[in-house]
This record gives C-alpha cells, sequence and structure tokens, in this order.
C-alpha cells in the first residue's frame, strides 16, 4: 500500500512518501472488530502464514501458530501482517530508490525505530477501515512492536500478546547486534552501504552476522543435543573414507565439526536473500528500543497510560531475552494494575523457541485466543 | 473444589476485593471470585497444565515459583492474598506468610489439619496417615509442611498476621469448637499488622 503524507520519524527526519507490503487472512467481520496485527521481528516479513500458490517452500513465517483452525484461527481472526519499513522484503527501504537522487537509498535510509514502525503500522491499520485492534502479537522484535502500540496507541488495541521480549535491551545484548554490524561494515564489498551501484553484495558480513546471531537464538543443550561434537565427515555418508571419518583432519581451515557447517548452511542461505543495510537498520532499532528512558528509566511510569489487556510469554531456555526480562513487564503492568497473565514455557530451544512448535506454548495461545 | 466449599471462603472476601492468589491451581476459586463476587485479581501458579486451564478460564495467572518470593508485587497492593491449600507445599513457608502480611491488607489461608482425629489415630498406631484429605504416603507426599490448627495460629502472629477469624472445615461443615480435632482443614483469615499499623 502507497502512503504519500510524510511520516516524520523519531530520529527528527522524515521519510517523503513510503510503501508498505502487507497481507491479510481470514474475512474483516461487519463490525470490524476481529482483526488482529502480526509484528515480525529481525529477518521476518508480512508473510506470515500459508503457502503461496504453486510454490512449495514458501510457508509464512508463523505458519504453526496462524491459520485455519490453529491457534490464531483465521477462520474467527482478520489476521494483518505487514513488512516494516527499511525492511527488505517489499516495504520502502534501503534497496528502494530514493526519490531525491534517484538511486537506491543504501546508507542514506533513515534510521527508523520500532516507533516509526508502528506509527506506519497504525497508518496501514486506518487505511483498511480499522479503527480498533483486538490484538497486536508478535515474538521478540516483534513483541517490542506490541508493547509500543500499547503504550502509543492505548485505545486502539484490546490485547496484546508479547512473546519472548524485553522492555529494552541488555549490553550484551546491544553487544552481540554490534558484533554483526562490524561483520557487515568491514567487509570490502560493504562500500559504505552503497554497495548496489558496485554490483556486489557483502555476503561475507552477513554470512558472520548470521552466524553469530544463530548462535543466541539456541540454548547450549539443544546445539549439544543436535550436534554435540559430532564430525562433519563423519555424517556424511558419501565419503569414501567412512571409516577414516571419526579422525580429525588437523586443519584449522576445513569445516570439522557438524556444528560449524551447520552455522556455514545458515549464514550462506542468509545472505542470499538478506539486505546488508536492513540488517543494520533493524538491528539498530532494538538497540534503540527503550521506552522507559523518558521516564528516568521507570518503566512502571512509561506503561501508565496502557488500557490492553496482557498475554506475555518467555521460554526457560531463552537466553537472548531472558524470562527474567519478561517478568519486568509483568512488574510493571502489575504495577499499573493491567490485566495481564504470564506463561513462562519449558522448551529447550532457546530464543527461538517462539517460532516453533511446543505443545504447551500452542495450547496457551489457543486458549488465550478463544476468549477474545 | 465443590460449590460449597466456594461459597463458604467466598463469602470470606470482600466483594470487590483486589485479590492475589498464592498457588491458584486451576482458577477456579479465582474465577468464583470474580464472577460472584466482583473481585480483581491474578493468580500465581507454577504447574504448566494449571497455568494452561486458568487461561482457559480466562482467569490472569502467572507462572512463577513461590519458592523465589514475590518479589514482583509491591507492599500492601492487595486487598487479599489467598493460600488455598499451598503453604503445606512450600519449603519457605514462613517467608510466604510474611510476604502475605507485606503485599496484601488481608490473608486468607487454608490447610489440611494434621491434629484431625484420623491422622491421631493413624499415628498412635505407628503409622504416617494416609487419608482422603492426605492421600499420600510419607515418601511422596507434596506436603512437605505438615501443621495442625494451633500451630498455625502461633506462626501466623509471628509473621505480622493477625488471627481475624479462625474455623475448621468438616467436609463441607464450619465447626469452630474442638476444630482442632474434629476439622479436616483449617481455614483462617488473617489481617496484615503492616497494614493496620500494629507491631
Amino acid at each position: 500500500m502507497q502512503f504519500k503524507e510524510v511520516l516524520p520519524l523519531e530520529s527528527g527526519a522524515s521519510l517523503g512518501s513510503y510503501e508498505l507490503a502487507y497481507e491479510t487472512y481470514g474475512q474483516l467481520n461487519e463490525s470490524r472488530s476481529n482483526a488482529i496485527l502480526i509484528c515480525h521481528a529481525l529477518n521476518a516479513s508480512h508473510h506470515v502464514a500459508g503457502e503461496y500458490l504453486g510454490q512449495s517452500n514458501s510457508k509464512g513465517w508463523w505458519d504453526n501458530m496462524i491459520g485455519p483452525g490453529k491457534p490464531v484461527d483465521t477462520n474467527r481472526f482478520f489476521v494483518i501482517g505487514v513488512n516494516n519499513l527499511g525492511s527488505c522484503f517489499g516495504s520502502t527501504g534501503p534497496m528502494q530508490i530514493n526519490p531525491a537522487t534517484q538511486k537506491p537509498y543504501g546508507a542514506d535510509f533513515p534510521v527508523v525505530t520500532v516507533q516509526d514502525w508502528v506509527d506506519a503500522q497504525e497508518k496501514l491499520v486506518t487505511r483498511l477501515g480499522i479503527e480498533n485492534l483486538l490484538a497486536v502479537m508478535g515474538g521478540s522484535l516483534g513483541g517490542m512492536q506490541v508493547l509500543a502500540w500499547s503504550m502509543r496507541y492505548p485505545k486502539r488495541l484490546k490485547h496484546a500478546i508479547v512473546i519472548a521480549s524485553a522492555p529494552n535491551l541488555t549490553a550484551e545484548n546491544i553487544a552481540f547486534n554490534e558484533v554483526a554490524r562490524r561483520a557487515i561494515v568491514t567487509d570490502p564489498d560493504f562500500h559504505g552501504g552503497h554497495f548496489y551501484e558496485h554490483g556486489v553484495i557483502p555476503k561475507r558480513g552477513l554470512r558472520i552476522a548470521r552466524m553469530i546471531g544463530h548462535i543466541t537464538y539456541l540454548s547450549d543443550d539443544v546445539m549439544n543435543t543436535r550436534f554435540g561434537r559430532q564430525l562433519r565427515r563423519a555424517s556424511d555418508l558419501s565419503d569414501p573414507d567412512a571409516t577414516q571419518a571419526q579422525n580429525y583432519l588437523y586443519s584449522t581451515l576445513d569445516v570439522e565439526f557438524q556444528i560449524e557447517s551447520y552455522l556455514r548452511y545458515q549464514g550462506d542461505k542468509f545472505a542470499e536473500y538478506f539486505d546488508a543495510n536492513t540488517y543494520l537498520l533493524i538491528t539498530r532499532a532494538l538497540d534503540y528500543f527503550d521506552p522507559a528512558k523518558n521516564f528516568g528509566g521507570n518503566l512502571s511510569e512509561a506503561m501508565r497510560c496502557i488500557e490492553a489487556k496482557f498475554l506475555v510469554i518467555s521460554f526457560t531456555t531463552d537466553w537472548r531475552f531472558s524470562p527474567q526480562r519478561s517478568q519486568e513487564l509483568v512488574k510493571a503492568l502489575l504495577d499499573n494494575h493491567c490485566q495481564v497473565s504470564y506463561v513462562n514455557i519449558d522448551a529447550p530451544h532457546g530464543h527461538d523457541a517462539f517460532l516453533l512448535e511446543d505443545p504447551q506454548y500452542m495450547s496457551v495461545v489457543k486458549s488465550y485466543f478463544k476468549h477474545l | 473444589m465443590s460449590q460449597k466449599r466456594l461459597e463458604i471462603l467466598g463469602e470470606l472476601i470482600p466483594k470487590g476485593s483486589r485479590v492475589l492468589d498464592l498457588g491458584c491451581g486451576d482458577g477456579s476459586f479465582l474465577k468464583y471470585l470474580q464472577t460472584s463476587r466482583q473481585c480483581f485479581g491474578y493468580g500465581i501458579e507454577l504447574d504448566d497444565a494449571n497455568v494452561a486451564s486458568c487461561i482457559e478460564r480466562g482467569v490472569n495467572v502467572l507462572q512463577l515459583n513461590l519458592e523465589e518470593g514475590l518479589k514482583l508485587f509491591e507492599n500492601q497492593s492487595f486487598d487479599v492474598v489467598l493460600q488455598m491449600d499451598t503453604l503445606q507445599h512450600l519449603r519457605n513457608a514462613e517467608t510466604m506468610l510474611k510476604e502475605t502480611a507485606r503485599v496484601g491488607k488481608m490473608g486468607l489461608v487454608t490447610f489440611p489439619n494434621f491434629a484431625h482425629w484420623p491422622n491421631r489415630l493413624s499415628v498412635l498406631k505407628g503409622r504416617m496417615p494416609v487419608t482422603k484429605h492426605l492421600p499420600y504416603e510419607w515418601y511422596d507426599t507434596p506436603n512437605i509442611r505438615v501443621a495442625t490448627f494451633n500451630d498455625f495460629q502461633e506462626l501466623a502472629q509471628k509473621n505480622n498476621l493477625r488471627v481475624s477469624k479462625a474455623f475448621g472445615l468438616v467436609g463441607e461443615r464450619p465447626i469452630s469448637i474442638f476444630a482442632n480435632l474434629l476439622a479436616s482443614t483449617a481455614v483462617f483469615t488473617l489481617t496484615s499488622t503492616l497494614s493496620t499499623g500494629e507491631n
């Protein structure tokens, strides 16, 4: 959807006109009261559920959660997936042409924040003719957008579902983002963010960024269960030296362990489809998010205006967005006498758990949505 | 909990109270308080199945471990703090009573009365009791703190809680005379002396 009006940004800059890519699932009812907005995290898009016709392997990123008969049942609800500004999946972002220069924005794309995303989402929702959202839901960075919605447009949503998220990033978390950004920025193919015109992509940087990110999305336990100290050649059945496969290669450059092979694969895959400038922008948006900042660090004060009813979910093995961070949110909601339920899911998968199928997780969300 | 018991215990909670239910189980009492006594509240529960039941019932539930205390809750932020058959499962039973007095203006505590006569009889015969109300063997019981009606009165006072009502339940029948002997369940309503300024 095209927007001609200027969008003022938190930084003081603005976007003259912009496009937002979105998808909807299910039917908006007559009273327009069954709309649910889904906010995406770092590397996802507006394509949250279902498959594109004739394209296998095009399943939406939250397809296990959203669809007919699923926890967020599209037979009952009108679900909206929206791609955020600065992303690389259709909404206005660094890969698109800057009307001022007639060249791709690249590094000149303005820094966007969670608040800016939510402001743009609000324009989309309004344009779709929806005054009040039944719920806004998201995990990780998506959960931060849900929080921002509940504070910025407290009267426009009835329910806020915040999953595996936090009221801001810790120093350690920012540090991980910074390592990823440095990997991209120091790639010789980055060209100060204007690599499009050089016909190259800083793939090395993107790969490393993804590798470090991926490590932080898993738990130590799940990595050990899946890979342990397994050697790559031992699992490669086509290797004629299968009998030798348990011996080390004594090489610093070859892929020796299975975990290395897995991370490289994830890195390669990511570098094929993700934009380097988008990665920088989105990790920065994560770093900057801190609604308590304007209230002297007092989150309870910041959340005083909240009217929505909350469901907060964390995962026991998530160390990137730990249960303690979710409990900070819960505390601020309790201080404001808000309606809130909090569930700490005992899942082994670390931060990634919010995208995976877990019976308790799915059943809790399903039960919650039954009451909406 | 039977309907009769919901009503007897519900009567003890002032209408429209802000309630915190420690160890709220499947949320049925909280639900009853919301619908029949216009209360607003939250339950705290650790067990996955119970948490799911609360959400299913539309009751606010917080999946937290009571052994870690009530650090998310401010002083005197609730009208009533409930501990319905919770006390006997807690390693930090005494701390939790202190926390009840800190967070709530009033407390409602129920627990199985270990001095109930069938239990006494069993102990007299030299065996730990296994009854309808304490159905576990000594080695697998989740009831790690067994107390009697009289024991509790003493402990409550020590932890900033003044007993305002004390009675027993024999099945669904409240009794106040010889409760320590006759009651299977002990029921106490308590006033936090921190809220009244007493010491």
